[in-house]
């Protein structure tokens, strides 16, 4: 394949990384942007999405479409649930204090992936997806000084992935409309703005904290159960897309809802088009570091406004 | 000869004037008072002196030496004692350790430290709670406990910030005979709202408004300046 | 009636009189354990004393670990140098990262700090994979019986290994023990109880901090280069996150701030560990558990509590 059409490629692919992505860091940054504490255990929400997707359609059976759609309802739903029970159990008796938050949701983190591990094992198993049509893309040439089309053998993607696209611009567009045009995303941004004030005008924090905790995991499993037909779901899966969102998370500048958006596409895009050229291991410890040395140097644009 | 002089001081805070080209200079065993209304610009002016803030502009200069630079652990080093207006102790630790770790800074044979330790406690009159837990003294104690902690550091400068606030009137009178004991000795510029423990310990006032010094002078011309008097005295400020 | 002091010197004494003698009558699977059980209660006290002593929560201090492992390691394989020498080479390399982690996470505080800490680690395990031609990635390498060698004595021999480990355990222990009742130690716990206090009291606060990461950091790396040294094989799952999180969990549970501690929590959580994964594979549920149950009942940890209830005058 020529440059081009292998760059087109590897946009799209990293395009299907990106929007992934944005949902996944887009919860993370809700909790941090409400709540002001740090979600270790985020990534395995996400992977609860995955497994559940794969337990849904498999219970379920019949049609792939049939079993993905439910699944796509369902599980965001149950590891919201699940996560908001957690935060009123866990987070709330602990007052929320940032470190032993950070402590709190590591212990998650281990509780929920080896609970994972010991139901469902250490398989990883793919989910039908409910369409899948591969589509080909077309390229252009210059012919004679004229531009002409052709298809390049290769360059393809199915319209699942574009589907993927579709859905998390959507999802991305309510959760936005959610945060500033409805009464809920107004107690939210209150809360956010100062807890002791929320308080005072009576605003029920410790409700919309649970709620902010679910709403946040229930994205990244809505995540994950997009991603599963094309990943498969596995008890390690979290890993990446916990250290993928902090790094989009604080390069967004944390708990900005349209910077990790747009710092998701930079990442998502960047990692699609760097790993067809580097190894993408040197692209990781690149990207690792370069979020150390943010947070290091540019603290106080990038983390938000902590308070002291 | 003057132990602190501050020189054309100014601090802006995102455009806002907190402190606008302040000089003062408090010679050696002087007991100054900086007085001013809320929000004249003492803590701010007090930080820049202490470097705890970093000035807009104007320099600082302390035992002879410019310390604009300083960070504010090297001034301390270098002999200024400095206790907070928001109680300020180890919570966890006792009275003793509280004390034993201004101490150990500049004595470090064990028996010294305690020596120390005990002289300044005994001065605050509490010896008899040192070895009780910091966090557990009452709000008046604590405030002590500060005062403690600055001399056992045997500063030559002694800077407190409000040290009568909260305290009981038998305290009040207490601290009032300590700062006649010290005086002479070493040099002390006192952040204080209760006029009557101005009138009574200070040699000299420093009276600040708007970020700008207004006036300088003796208690009792402090007492007698009518400027004074309506900007602050009236100000409702002075009962409290 | 003892006071404090001549108590406390009693009870640290007879733990390391107990940890000697046990070699002699534990039997052979025990002993091994408690051998590898000794060196990571070294990597616990190093941390302990950033976290601890310092109050800097670091999530990142499995690099210094690696780094003492992977100096050692590679000195030998790479470098062909003697056992005494690489391990010296692992401990500067661990103080070296040390200094450079420190001067730059230190300028971030809290959860800041923990994160900056996160991502330094996971970039340097991620380079020991990238340079899986040095490293051999995952997989790992073995450290041969033959070279395992220090003053002529074989540490792969379980008597001499046990001894070994009990020497690093020991200097670790006493050095801590003093260092934390030493004027350097009391104005580390003047930074965690009130940074801004000691900064005003004339403390040069930046510089203990570093101070701290440092001995930390080379501590911990005198830790990970003689557990490779003593076991004979280093890999990349040990600068993996997990075990920037396990001398966290040790230390939690034994008692943050506590001399004796990080040796309680380790021995605790490694048998927990060891039994449960007798039973299933996923042993790390213990962990996640223990976690979780720490900093909701008892944050203190056991000794921490210990102290709380009964004995005061605990270091």
């Amino acid at each position: 394949m020529d440059f081009g059409p292998y760059l087109m490629l590897a946009t799209l692919e990293g395009a299907v990384t990106a929007a992934v992505l944005a949902l996944t860091a887009s919860g993370l940054a809700l909790v941090f942007g409400v709540m002001r504490v740090v979600n270790v255990a985020h990534g395995e929400f996400f992977m609860l999405g995955a497994v559940l997707a794969w337990w849904v359609t498999h219970i379920l059976g019949g049609s792939a479409a049939f079993g993905f759609v439910v699944a796509l309802i369902v599980v965001p739903v149950l590891v919201g649930l699940l996560a908001a029970i957690t935060d009123m159990t866990i987070l709330k008796r602990i007052d929320y204090d940032p470190e032993r938050t950070i402590v709190a949701t590591i212990g998650i983190l281990y509780i929920l992936q080896q609970v994972t591990l010991m139901t469902y094992g250490p398989d990883a198993r793919p989910v039908v997806p409910p369409f899948n049509t591969r589509i080909a893309l077309p390229w252009f040439e210059f012919v004679d000084g004229k531009i002409s089309l052709y298809w390049p053998w290769g360059l393809s993607i199915t319209s699942y992935k574009l589907a993927v696209i579709g859905a998390a611009v959507l999802v991305l567009i309510g959760l936005w409309l959610l945060m500033t045009r409805s009464k809920l995303g107004l107690l939210m941004r209150a809360t956010e703005q100062d807890r002791d004030m929320a308080l005072a005008f009576g605003i029920p924090v410790e409700r919309v904290y649970a709620l902010v905790f679910g709403l946040g995991a229930g994205i990244a499993a809505l995540a994950a159960v997009l991603i599963v037909p094309i990943q498969q779901a596995h008890y390690l899966m979290g890993h990446d897309p916990l250290l993928l969102s902090f790094i989009v998370v604080i390069i967004g500048g944390l708990g900005s809802l349209p910077g990790t958006v747009l710092a998701a596409l930079l990442i998502g895009l960047s990692d699609g088009i760097i790993s067809v050229f580097f190894s993408p291991t040197l692209a990781k410890i690149l990207a690792t570091l370069l979020v150390a040395l943010v947070l290091v140097f540019r603290p106080q644009g990038l983390f938000g406004a902590r308070k002291a | 000869m003057s132990l602190l002089s501050a020189k054309g001081l100014s601090k802006h805070f995102n455009g806002l004037v907190a402190v606008e080209d302040v000089s003062l200079s408090v010679p050696e065993g002087q007991v100054r008072a900086l007085i001013g209304p809320n929000g004249a610009g003492k803590t701010t002016l007090v930080g820049m002196l202490s470097g705890r803030i970093a000035p807009s502009s104007g320099a600082v200069s302390f035992d002879g030496q410019d310390v604009t630079v300083w960070p504010a652990h090297k001034r301390i080093a270098a002999g200024m004692g400095y206790t907070f207006q928001i109680t300020s102790v180890f919570p966890n630790l006792s009275v003793l350790e509280n004390v034993a770790l201004a101490a150990r800074r500049k004595v470090s044979e064990n028996r010294r430290v305690i020596e120390t330790v005990n002289v300044a406690l005994d001065r605050v009159s509490l010896l008899d709670r040192r070895s009780e837990v910091a966090g557990d003294l009452s709000y008046g104690h604590q405030r002590l406990l500060e005062i403690a902690m600055g001399l056992a550091q045997s500063p030559k400068l002694l800077i407190l910030d409000e040290p009568t606030q909260g305290l009981a009137d038998g305290e009040v009178a207490a601290f009032n005979t300590l700062i006649d004991e010290l005086r002479g000795n070493i040099t002390v510029l006192l952040i204080e709202h209760n006029m009557d423990v101005v009138m009574q310990v200070a040699d000299f006032v420093t009276v600040l408004d708007a970020g700008k010094v207004l006036f300088e002078g003796t208690p009792d011309d402090v007492k007698a300046s009518a400027e004074v008097q309506a900007v602050y005295l009236g100000g409702g400020d002075a009962a409290a | 009636m003892m006071g404090g002091m001549q108590k406390s010197l009693l009870l640290h004494g007879g733990v390391l009189v107990v940890l000697f003698a046990l070699q002699f009558v534990l039997p052979a699977y025990h002993h091994g354990n408690l051998a590898r059980i000794m060196v990571l209660a070294s990597y616990a006290m190093g941390y302990n004393l950033l976290f601890g002593y310092t109050g800097l929560l670091s999530l990142g201090h499995a690099l210094f670990f690696a780094a003492g492992l992977y100096g050692m390691g590679l000195a030998m394989s790479q470098f062909g140098l003697s056992a005494g020498i690489a391990l010296m080479v692992g401990i500067l390399l661990g103080a070296l990262v040390g200094a450079v982690i420190g001067a730059l996470a230190l300028r971030t505080e809290g959860v800041a700090f923990m994160i900056v800490t996160l991502m330094f680690a996971q970039a340097g395990y991620l380079t020991v994979l990238y340079f899986g031609a040095y490293t051999r990635g995952d997989e790992g390498f073995v450290i041969a019986q033959a070279d395992r060698v220090l003053l002529s004595l074989d540490l792969s021999d379980p008597t001499v290994r046990y001894f070994a480990a009990f020497s690093v355990f020991c200097a670790v222990f006493i050095m801590c023990y003093l260092a934390v009742q030493s004027r350097f130690g009391k104005v580390l716990i003047a930074i965690r109880e009130n940074e801004d206090r000691a900064r005003m009291l004339g403390y040069d606060v930046a510089r203990y901090k570093l101070a701290a990461v440092v001995l930390s950091a080379s501590l911990s790396a005198l830790a990970g280069a003689s557990y490779g040294l003593l076991f004979g094989y280093v890999g990349a799952s040990f600068a993996s996150v997990q075990y920037s999180i396990f001398p966290l969990l040790w230390v939690l549970l034994g008692g943050a701030g506590t001399v004796l501690g990080p040796l309680i929590g380790t021995l605790f959580m490694f048998y927990l560990i060891d039994l449960s994964s007798g039973i299933t594979t996923a042993y790390m549920l213990i962990a996640g558990v223990v976690l979780v149950f720490l900093t909701l009942f008892a944050p203190q940890g056991l000794m921490g509590e210990l102290r709380r209830r009964v004995w005061r005058w605990l270091p």
